[in-house]
């Protein structure tokens, strides 16, 4: 199960979850949270049986899935890449980087290429201002970032995505 | 090791065992831990001087340490007891410095940090100018202990403060000191917090609640990341400490989930210190109970405010509400909460420790004590800086920052993330503290100071700002939601040549409308990028509009990409060019067609012979 998993999820992935807090309102952001890193994204049931198990409105959990920049609706690339646009990074050029990875992937900030391959993200800071501007890219950090710099990085998945495919 | 600690003696002695087991003549290698140096593979290198101590059967202790500060020149490793110095340190060094500085004290030329401006080469840690000029009286337990360890806190001094007022100070006496030293808010405002627990004492409800604000949200500020990974001990002990001068048993700390090295650093440290008895009931034998829970934040800007902060720890959107009642009366549950900054904590543990008058003694007339700012953008040294409250913007960029990179000329100095403003040359003998910033259009924040060069434009940075905090606005109130998109779409006009002098004074009107009628501190000190720059910078806004022209050649709408005489006709950017708007052949002189080009600057970046221009 990956990224692409259709509302048709695995629920029992949530038990452990629910276990680990309360089953309150204020449990809830750090459940959604915990789900989101399981499931990559947080698809309707699994909305539904938080609601159902913190015993809050249905309403109340879409009200915060969707006011909250960590949660996404939609599932998510089986790649992540994040650029930084924090000031200090934005200062040293990080939007021609943006525009960089939009161009290559043929997506906007924001979105996921239609094979689910990568979901191109923005973020306001990541706190690593003197390596600006930071691109993250699966986790990994590519410092003083440059477009040939993350040609390389993205490249290496782009590839390794394929061969996965093919094994 | 994992025995609670039973009373205030206990600490004492387990302290006093921790030092005599330590031996100051034994090697060690303190490896920098911090996000920056774990970017460049400090993990890795941490690794290899680990495998390279055991495979030597050698008796050389290697630490992982919190953030140094200097995150520019990372990797960073202190060999002790020589404390030498070495910066972008990767594993193939490693056998060599324990060939030669570990074993023989030789120092390792090429590993020293040298000065870009001078050349000149430092051998100690505390006679590099980034650091020489700095009073890291926080920061500094940031390269001395390791984290993850509570005994190495304690064995640093650590719960020493917190031991001496369970047993002989009255909570009142707690305020009564904080209130002394001078002690003010590190998130923004400046706020006496000596006051804030005052209020917080008196107000009637039970329970109380204390509370950690680590949602650093200002973007180009890391301090607080690096202080709860460098030392969370010194954050819990603040903590309890507060929850003791206002009779609070529960307290949380509402953390970014963005810094996920600062989330499990602090988790180790709060189970740590529930299993040594320092968290729990009857905290070192003594009639008080004090627990921390962790909340991660969720990715909105807004949070770091602190009613929507509030909202968010119970489980709702987190959007602000009118103050008064204020947190201290009415905060987390409709119950007196105190709410402080991370940076604010970790003073509070120095001020019991050291006495009140001694922090008193450090700083200017108005603001005590020091302050952490992260200096980061067009400078040469970047990273963490702690100076006295009082230190000139100058002694900040160009002393300790060591003067702009590339050479390049000084335009202007940020601080105060999106709510601060923008400070131009003549204020660079600012002595900074909270009031100066406040009446030169800025402020102090939470201590970001990205520093900006020639190239840097500034209307292109109040857009930026602008546009940030139009994003992050939670909506609930018409003059940011609406104020905001209006001040945006002027800001755009500007920015892309389709705006007149009437713009500008649209902007200029609407600005002090937001400020005045927003419900929170988001709203209300938005405008301030926008109006400090049109305050210092007016010209380069009147170039944008009257001439259609980016002097900083960042607007992309006013700027041509041209290719000069330098040019070798390489190829390499009319390869590059998504748009195939370069032609040209081999070893000639190549041409840009400016009605291909989208100005994506993919030309400038690749030209290795400096042949295109930008204006």
């Amino acid at each position: 199960m990956s990224a692409t998993v259709e509302p048709t999820c695995d629920l029992t992935k949530l038990d452990p979850i629910l276990a680990r807090y309360p089953a309150e309102r204020r449990s809830l952001v750090m459940v959604l949270q915990d789900a989101q890193k399981t499931y990559q994204y947080l698809p309707r049931p699994v909305l539904e049986r938080i609601a159902e198990a913190l015993k809050v409105p249905r309403s109340h959990v879409y009200h915060l899935a969707t006011f909250y920049k960590a949660f996404s609706l939609e599932p998510r690339g089986r790649h992540i890449c994040t650029v930084c646009l924090g000031t200090a990074c934005h200062v040293r050029g990080a939007l021609r980087l943006v525009e960089h990875v939009e161009r290559r992937a043929g997506i906007k900030a924001g979105a996921t290429t239609p094979d689910l391959e990568l979901t191109l993200e923005t973020v306001n800071c990541v706190g690593a201002c003197a390596l600006g501007p930071v691109v993250i890219v699966d986790g990994e950090y590519v410092g003083s970032a440059t477009t040939t710099k993350l040609d390389k990085a993205l490249k290496g998945i782009v590839k390794g995505a394929v061969e996965e495919q093919q094994a | 090791m994992t025995r609670r600690i039973t009373d205030a003696a206990h600490l004492e002695r387990l302290r006093a065992e921790l030092q005599a087991a330590r031996d100051p003549a034994r090697s060690a290698i303190a490896v920098c831990a911090g996000t920056g140096c774990v970017a460049y593979g400090s993990r890795k290198l941490a690794a290899a001087f680990r495998d390279a101590v055991t495979a030597r059967r050698v008796d050389v202790e290697v630490r992982a340490t919190g953030c140094h500060g200097f995150c520019e020149r990372g990797p960073l490793v202190v060999v002790f007891p020589s404390r030498i110095f070495y910066q972008r340190v990767q594993p193939a060094d490693v056998e060599e410095i324990l060939d030669r500085t570990v074993a023989k004290g030789e120092v390792i030329d090429r590993l020293l940090y040298a000065d870009p401006t001078t050349g000149r080469k430092y051998v100690h840690e505390d006679e590099v100018p980034f650091y020489a000029h700095q009073h890291r009286l926080i920061l500094g337990f940031n390269g001395k202990i390791d984290p993850e360890s509570l005994d190495d806190y304690v064995a640093n001094g650590g719960y020493r403060a917190l031991a001496r007022t369970l047993t002989s100070m009255l909570p009142e006496q707690v305020i009564e000191a904080v209130t002394k030293a001078g002690l003010r808010g590190r998130g923004g405002a400046g706020f006496p917090t000596g006051r804030k627990w005052a209020l917080c004492r008196q107000a009637l409800g039970n329970p109380k609640y204390v509370v950690c604000n680590a949602d650093e949200g200002d973007p180009g500020a890391f301090m607080d990341r690096s202080v709860l990974e460098g030392n969370p001990h010194g954050v819990i002990e603040g903590m309890i400490l507060g929850a003791y001068a206002i009779g609070a048993h529960e307290g949380y700390v509402y953390v970014r989930n963005e810094y996920p090295l600062a989330v499990e650093r602090l988790s180790l440290a709060v189970e740590a210190a529930r299993a040594r008895g320092l968290l729990g009931n009857n905290i070192l034998g003594r009639d008080f109970s004090f627990d921390i829970q962790i909340t991660r934040g969720a990715g909105a800007f807004v949070c770091g405010e602190e009613t929507a902060l509030i909202g968010s720890v119970e489980g709702n959107r987190g959007q602000p509400r009118f103050r008064p009642p204020y947190p201290a009366q009415s905060g987390l549950w409709g119950k007196p909460t105190v709410i402080n900054n991370v940076e604010t904590w970790v003073n509070v543990p120095l001020i019991l420790d050291r006495g009140p008058d001694w922090y008193a003694g450090i700083g200017t007339a108005g603001s005590k004590g020091t302050k952490i700012f992260s200096l980061v953008g067009k400078v040469n040294n970047t990273g963490l800086v702690e100076v006295p409250m009082g230190a000139t913007l100058r002694h900040i960029v160009f002393e300790i920052g060591g003067g702009i990179r590339d050479g390049r000329a000084f335009k202007a100095v940020q601080t105060g993330g999106p709510s601060g403003g923008c400070l131009p040359a003549e204020k660079l003998d600012l002595q900074i503290d909270f009031e100066s910033l406040t009446a030169a259009g800025s402020m102090m924040g939470s201590g970001g100071m990205i520093v900006m060069d020639d190239r840097t434009c500034m209307v292109d940075v109040a857009r930026y700002f602008i546009d940030f905090l139009l994003e992050e606005s939670c909506g609930k109130c018409v003059p940011c939601r609406e104020g905001l998109t209006q001040m945006s779409h002027l800001l755009h006009a500007i920015t892309e040549g389709r705006a007149t002098d009437e713009t500008l004074a649209s902007l200029e009107a609407l600005a002090p409308v937001v400020q005045d009628a927003s419900l929170c501190a988001l709203g209300q000190t938005a405008p301030n990028p926008v109006l400090s720059t049109i305050k210092y910078f007016r010209d380069e806004y009147l170039a944008h509009i009257r001439d259609r022209r980016c002097p900083a050649a960042v607007c992309k709408s006013l700027i041509t990409y041209t290719i000069n005489d330098k040019c070798t006709g390489c190829m390499v950017c009319a390869r590059q060019c998504p748009e195939h708007a370069i032609t040209g052949e081999r070893k000639k002189l190549h041409v840009i067609d400016p009605a291909k080009c989208t100005r994506c600057g993919i030309c400038h970046s690749v030209c290795k012979f400096d042949a295109v221009d930008v204006r």
